[in-house]
């Protein structure tokens, strides 16, 4: 901190200030936006915006969503997908790094190009298509978790970290009668659970914010995930009547179809929201980690 | 051969002294992979999911040269070489639909590069651990949101009763179709990504800025250097390694254009912008059923892909002393 700055600087430096904050705002108006939107009465909202009158709060929109059974099905289903394609995912990458991090592993490079090549060539999206389909995976949980379990960036950053825990370890393990099996169960694992936090943390929010694969592999509406489900709502506009009662005049049902919108924008977000400010910094090193490959 | 049995042999009794001697690199290897099978058991499932789930797609995509059939399958549909290729290159739809691609992806790769970099430039600035810690809180957010929740929240806002328009039809008496008229498809999707992605791509710049030494700045203090001057002659020079690597790979990209906010953002009014190669595989392909035509097309893309990642990978090579991705 022994920079003086000079007049010149303190105003760069108040500039850049003012543009970071702007920057912020960009970001947190839209946000904050919804989120407050989600707690307006909707005839308050169309006439007048936002209020900070509570008297035109309303909890309307949860409500409605909270009681809406494809909402439901759809939170369930996310949650199985996420939690099963983060089980699978991880277990497979760290399964298949930790022998590509050991010395002298024969065939080390032979899978490592394997590998590789499935990063900048795919079959692409049709022979793909009709593969699951073969394999009579459409409809099935299995179509979601497996085609997208391998994931070549995951392999190698779990064999980055692998190769970061000092070999003494194996050694002196190896000289006690340690097994591969124990080595790596009892000594590599343990060791590794920041990148298995990592990974399991990433592989679970890129399966619960995406929807292609389930619009595709999955016909049936029981099965559909959350993100297709709010994408009925949000972009088909398709509010699923027995959410509203057939009673209310057209009028109405466009006000609460427009409530709704917000307030599932907010509730699938939960998860995630509520996660994000304690797991931020883990998300950040598993983006370092990468970059120093 | 002979090797190879005599390696087998071995498997069960210790290897007598003579021939070990004559022990060759291949029974070496087959002995290494059966001493240590439980190496070879755990990177099995990876192996096979690789094989079934990214090479059996590769080997089928030769549908794209066929004339296929679900009932002939793969194998005994009929070569019809590079006839499905010609319908695409040849339909009226062709030129639009590259175009579209080409232009979304190139003005989204020139107007998102730089963003990151100044954002991180600036984050750098700031001297309060504290508060730059909230900011970037706040900055990488949005790359948590999901693509559904993005499109829906640009469609909630730039509806035509939506807040924006509200606002601009009290300015000009009259709501903007931002949502229906392709003209401002572009604009929407590339700086709604920007919105999205910018903070995030900063955080590898912010911590290779982190990475630079006191002293250099230290030194240009005291030559009289202002703020400014450290930016262009420390801080960018450090950065620009990385900078020519996300370069080449989102160059490398260009053709490989997500599908997934595109084909959200698409209605029937801005198809001219909003059709890009993706969405047309998966509409021919999936919706319409022509999986040998749309099976061309996605493999056209991918050819371009590669062919874009090499040209850019030398260029930048030229441009940069040398220093490329490989």
């Amino acid at each position: 901190m022994n920079i003086k700055y000079t007049r010149m600087d303190r105003m760069i430096l108040t500039l850049n200030n003012i543009f970071l904050f702007l920057a912020v705002l960009v970001v947190l108006v839209p946000l904050v936006y919804v989120v407050l939107a989600s707690f307006m009465d909707p005839t308050v909202l169309l006439n007048k915006g936002i209020s900070f009158n509570l008297s035109d709060w309303s909890l309307k929109g949860y409500k409605l969503i909270l009681g809406n059974d494809a909402m439901l099905k759809g939170f369930i289903n996310s949650v199985l997908y996420s939690v099963g394609f983060a089980v699978v995912t991880v277990v497979v990458s760290l399964f298949a790094a930790y022998p590509l991090s050991v010395n002298g592993f024969v065939g080390k490079n032979l899978f490592m190009t394997m590998f590789i090549i499935t990063m900048f060539f795919s079959g692409g999206l049709i022979p793909t298509y009709l593969l699951v389909k073969d394999l009579g995976m459409l409809n099935t949980i299995w179509a979601i978790i497996l085609p997208g379990a391998i994931n070549v960036w995951n392999i190698i950053l779990a064999r980055t970290y692998f190769k970061g825990i000092p070999y003494e370890l194996h050694e002196a393990a190896k000289v006690d009668g340690a097994s591969d099996l124990l080595i790596f169960f009892k000594i590599v694992l343990p060791l590794s659970k920041p990148i298995i936090f990592v990974l399991a943390m990433y592989a679970f929010v890129g399966q619960w914010n995406s929807y292609f694969d389930a619009m595709i592999y999955l016909d049936d509406p029981n099965l559909h995930p959350l993100q297709l489900v709010l994408r009925s709502i949000l972009i088909q506009n398709s509010t699923d009547p027995g959410m509203i009662s057939d009673q209310l005049a057209m009028a109405e049902l466009k006000k609460l179809s427009e409530m709704i919108k917000y307030s599932s924008i907010v509730i699938s977000s939960l998860p995630l929201i509520v996660m994000y400010p304690f797991f931020q910094k883990y998300f950040e090193k598993g983006v370092m980690v990468g970059s120093l490959k | 051969m002979q090797e190879l049995l005599k390696a087998e042999a071995g498997k069960d009794a210790a290897l007598p002294v003579q021939e070990e001697k004559r022990v060759t690199k291949l029974s070496k290897k087959l002995r290494y992979i059966r001493e240590n099978y439980f190496l070879y058991l755990l990177i099995a499932p990876a192996i096979i999911l690789t094989i079934v789930f990214k090479y059996i797609p590769m080997y089928g995509a030769i549908i794209a040269f066929k004339d296929f059939s679900t009932i002939k399958g793969i194998l005994g549909s009929e070569w019809v070489g590079f006839e499905n290729f010609t319908k695409f290159l040849t339909s009226p739809n062709f030129g639009t639909i590259f175009m579209s691609t080409l232009k979304l992806s190139l003005y989204g790769l020139i107007l998102g590069f730089p963003i990151p970099i100044i954002l991180a430039l600036m984050l750098n600035q700031v001297r309060r651990a504290a508060i730059k810690k909230n900011v970037q809180l706040v900055l990488y957010a949005p790359n948590f949101i999901s693509v559904v929740v993005i499109v829906g929240m640009l469609f909630i806002f730039l509806s035509p009763t939506g807040p924006i328009n509200q606002v601009v039809t009290i300015m000009t008496g009259e709501p903007i179709g931002f949502l229906s008229d392709p003209d401002y498809f572009r604009s929407i999707y590339i700086l709604s990504g920007i919105w999205q992605a910018a903070g995030w791509s900063s955080i590898i710049y912010v911590a290779a800025l982190a990475n630079v030494d006191p002293e250099l700045h230290n030194a240009a203090t005291l030559d009289g250097a202002n703020i400014i001057q450290r930016m262009i002659h420390i801080d960018l020079p450090t950065l620009k390694p990385l900078m020519a690597v996300t370069f080449i790979l989102g160059a490398g990209g260009i053709m490989a254009i997500g599908f997934e906010k595109a084909y959200l953002m698409q209605t029937s009014m801005n198809l001219p912008t909003s059709e890009i190669l993706p969405t047309y595989v998966y509409k021919v392909g999936l919706q319409a059923g022509d999986y040998a035509y749309s099976a061309a097309v996605g493999l056209f893309n991918s050819v371009i892909n590669v062919i874009m990642l090499v040209v850019v990978n030398y260029i930048v090579k030229k441009l940069n002393e040398g220093e490329g991705l490989y």
